[in-house]
């Protein structure tokens, strides 16, 4: 909208970082305002956190007769003290994994990324990315278990830390994306309505709770309903509730993509003669899924956040590691390193999803608008 | 689904299609046969479950039902809506008090996280480059870092404060301590009611008074004057009210005494950071669904109102902003629910909300079922309440097409 200036403004043809300033923080009399006023608080705030977390920050303490001595980042005026990190970064990613074997869970972690790397990849969207997954994920449970090959036997409670949580997201993203297919598919089934209505209410139910009552049942409860001397450990009691709850958030989004097909498909394939499973497998599903790709990764991205709630019923992950590590009475009043440097794993994660699925989206768009 | 479904479906019906035939080539037939095997084996497993759970219960001596309500709980409660005293009150109370807690925080939570999303999803519009970009990167922050670790993060820095001694504050109106937050606020009067009484009338009067100015504009095409009505009932009337009762006023200021502060409101810190962790994380997807919305009203829209001679905020109030909210509506009910669910997190920072308080009480009487069925139940109560509310608003505010 051109301000009421009575007579028409030259065209703005300067170009260059004058023209651009002029035109993006202050073109207005209101704009400059508040540019001058973010400027100045944005150069307040990082100066102070330049100054906390760099300038004034203790890289490192010296080592006393027991153990660090943390006496240099109590100083007064001193800043973060990323001594802590250094210190504990090991406690942080492996937990109390065996420290002579911890290079397995580290290979872990980047087994996990390269998992991520190869399936972000288009050229691997085939049948064959479910085989490099179960070949993935059945090394990755070699390496942590260990006790074949040589490797020393690791029991499952002295696992912790970032694999913990890779491992929850990972096999929880694995086992919840086949059975949202098959409820999503059901909810849409108008052959069968007691089926329909079996969906309905597990998707509903799930997702009207948190799953924090989720997590607590299979904490609590699981022992209940397993009969006598039957009792999975705990990782995978919570690995069981954390898969029911992505598999309802997931088979929403499935449902979303199965419903955007032009019906014409679905009469397509009928037309064919093909069978039910046929006609979804081969006709149906490639469609929807591309469909849906892009929320997909999203919401991938907020059950790995999730993964984070196994803290309050006691699994050793990322976020449960780091509050140990701020327990350690030498290290006490630290814990604002450890949350920055928690909160920095958890963002590049995710923000990794978010940037891929904004490009698919992006990508997509075009396709269809072409 | 099946051919023959489709067939039935869109083709003129041949009579006599209805009858089954006892043949597996019948869809109508498998289907069944199908639905009766799943629900079969969902109704075995249900009962494989109940029996093994019927079995431990008996042989663990666990009482089961809902009697344990009535017993005194025993459970000390830092932040109660309601009075409430360990040594007396039931757990049927405790559950209460943490009903209201949950509701505490969600209904502010939800009022905050709106008003501060629909500021940043309105600042990522705006043509000032630091502005848009600065408000982009806050929701790429916020959206990208687990709920709880924020809301631990906020309970570390917040404890992280001085003592009440060496308060923050600003003069000696709010208090900034480890003890949480102190203000300064007006001593409660029972003017104050009536005046509010007052209030309310005033806005059910205003509200009739609106819809006849809307009858008669509808009827006329000229609207009678609103405003001076709404002022008189809505400010003039309360202020009457109070000032007919020697309009008193009394402020309330918060005082060290002791270890801590007497007197004023009060926000303790597992309630400080359970609320600013909650608001500033929703915020983020709350403005990520405003922007989304405002930007998928065409721009011919406001030109073409403004090309009707409407003003800037006419266009805004009376064409922009009601096709907008038919796109937020949706999304924004689910982050509102997000958010109530989120609100059980506050169990990791020790505030007792209704999973909190269920928690104790399970780990106190051994029923675990009855326990987590109740918080089941609640968050489901008010999740279809939520759902229902939005879902009405939604249809009240929804295109009518023909």
């Amino acid at each position: 909208m051109t301000p009421d200036t009575g007579r028409q403004r030259p065209v703005e043809t300067v170009l260059g970082p004058v023209a651009w300033l002029r035109a993006n923080l202050f073109n207005s009399w209101w704009s400059s305002a508040v540019s001058i006023l973010l400027l100045y608080v944005i150069a307040r705030w990082a100066m102070s956190f330049i100054g906390w977390g760099v300038v004034d920050a203790v890289w490192s303490v010296p080592t006393g007769p027991n153990g660090p001595d943390s006496a240099l980042c109590r100083q007064a005026g001193a800043g973060a003290c990323w001594a802590v990190i250094g210190d504990k970064y090991r406690l942080i990613l492996f937990g109390r994994y065996a420290y002579l074997e911890q290079w397995r869970p580290a290979i872990v972690i980047l087994l996990f990324i390269g998992l991520y790397g190869i399936s972000a990849w288009r050229r691997f969207w085939r049948w064959e990315l479910a085989l490099i997954w179960l070949g993935t994920l059945s090394v990755c449970g070699v390496l942590m278990w260990g006790g074949v090959l040589g490797l020393e036997y690791v029991p499952q409670e002295e696992w912790g830390g970032l694999p913990i949580t890779l491992m929850l997201a990972t096999f929880g993203l694995a086992l919840a994306f086949p059975l949202a297919i098959v409820v999503a598919l059901g909810r849409r089934s108008t052959g069968m309505p007691a089926v329909r209505w079996l969906c309905v209410i597990y998707i509903e139910l799930i997702r009207g709770v948190p799953l924090i009552s989720l997590l607590f049942m299979a904490s609590v409860l699981f022992p209940l309903f397993m009969p006598e001397g039957m009792n999975p450990d705990k990782l995978l009691r919570a690995q069981a509730a954390y898969v029911l709850f992505a598999g309802a958030y997931l088979a929403e989004v499935v449902r979303g993509g199965l419903q955007a097909l032009p019906r014409g498909q679905y009469e397509a394939a009928d037309a064919l003669g093909l069978s039910y499973w046929r006609k979804m497998g081969l006709v149906i599903l490639p469609q929807a899924l591309r469909l849906v790709i892009p929320p997909l990764v999203n919401t991938f991205s907020s059950n790995f956040k999730d993964t984070s709630l196994v803290l309050i019923i006691g699994i050793y992950d990322l976020l449960t590691s780091g509050k140990v590590a701020m327990a350690d009475p030498r290290w006490q009043g630290f814990g604002t390193e450890i949350y920055v440097v928690l909160a920095a794993i958890y963002f590049v994660f995710c923000y990794a999803m978010s940037k891929y699925s904004r490009g698919l989206e992006r990508e997509f768009g075009h396709a269809r608008n072409r | 689904m099946s051919a023959v479904d489709h067939s039935r479906r869109f083709a003129p019906r041949p009579v006599r299609a209805h009858r089954m035939h006892l043949a597996w080539s019948d869809p109508r037939l498998r289907n069944l046969v199908w639905q009766i095997v799943i629900v079969g084996v969902v109704v075995a497993v249900a009962w494989f479950l109940i029996s093994n759970t019927m079995r431990n219960l008996e042989a663990r001596h666990v009482a089961t039902g809902f009697a344990f309500l009535g017993r005194v709980a025993g459970i000390p409660l830092s932040e109660t809506l309601l009075p409430y005293d360990p040594a007396v009150n039931t757990y049927g109370r405790a559950l209460l008090v943490g009903v209201l807690n949950t509701l505490k925080v969600a209904t502010i939570g939800i009022v905050l996280a709106t008003i501060l999303g629909t500021l940043i999803g309105i600042a990522r519009l705006s043509r000032n480059w630091l502005l848009s970009h600065l408000a982009a990167a806050y929701v790429e922050l916020m959206r990208d870092i687990p709920v709880l670790l924020q809301l631990l993060f906020w309970y570390l820095l917040l404890q992280n404060l001085p003592g009440p001694r060496q308060a923050l504050h600003i003069g000696n109106m709010v208090f900034l301590s480890n003890r949480g937050i102190r203000f300064v606020l007006p001593a409660w009067q029972p003017a104050y009611a009536w005046a509010a009484a007052a209030f309310g009338i005033g806005l059910v009067v205003t509200l009739v008074w609106n819809r006849i100015a809307h009858h008669r504009q509808d009827a006329t095409g000229v609207k009678p004057p609103v405003w001076p009505l709404a002022l008189a009932l809505l400010v003039g009337a309360p202020l009457a009210v109070w000032a007919a009762f020697g309009a008193p006023f009394v402020l309330d200021y918060p005082a060290l005494k002791g270890f801590n502060f007497q007197g004023g409101g009060s926000v303790s810190p597992e309630y400080g950071a359970l609320l600013t962790g909650l608001v500033i994380y929703t915020a983020a997807y709350i403005a990520e669904n405003v922007r989304a919305g405002i930007q998928s009203v065409p721009s011919g829209q406001a030109e073409a109102a403004a090309a009707l001679g409407l003003h800037r905020g006419m266009v805004l109030r009376l064409v922009t902003l009601p096709q907008a909210l038919r796109v937020i509506i949706p999304p924004l009910t689910s982050d509102f629910l997000n958010l109530t669910k989120n609100s059980s997190l506050a169990v990791a920072i020790g505030f007792p909300d209704i999973v909190a308080v269920a928690n104790t009480t399970l780990n106190q009487t051994g029923q675990a079922i009855e326990g987590i069925a109740i918080i089941m139940a609640v968050y489901l109560t008010i999740s279809l309440s939520i759902s229902a509310f939005m879902n009405w608003y939604n249809a009240h505010i929804a295109l009518v097409e023909r």
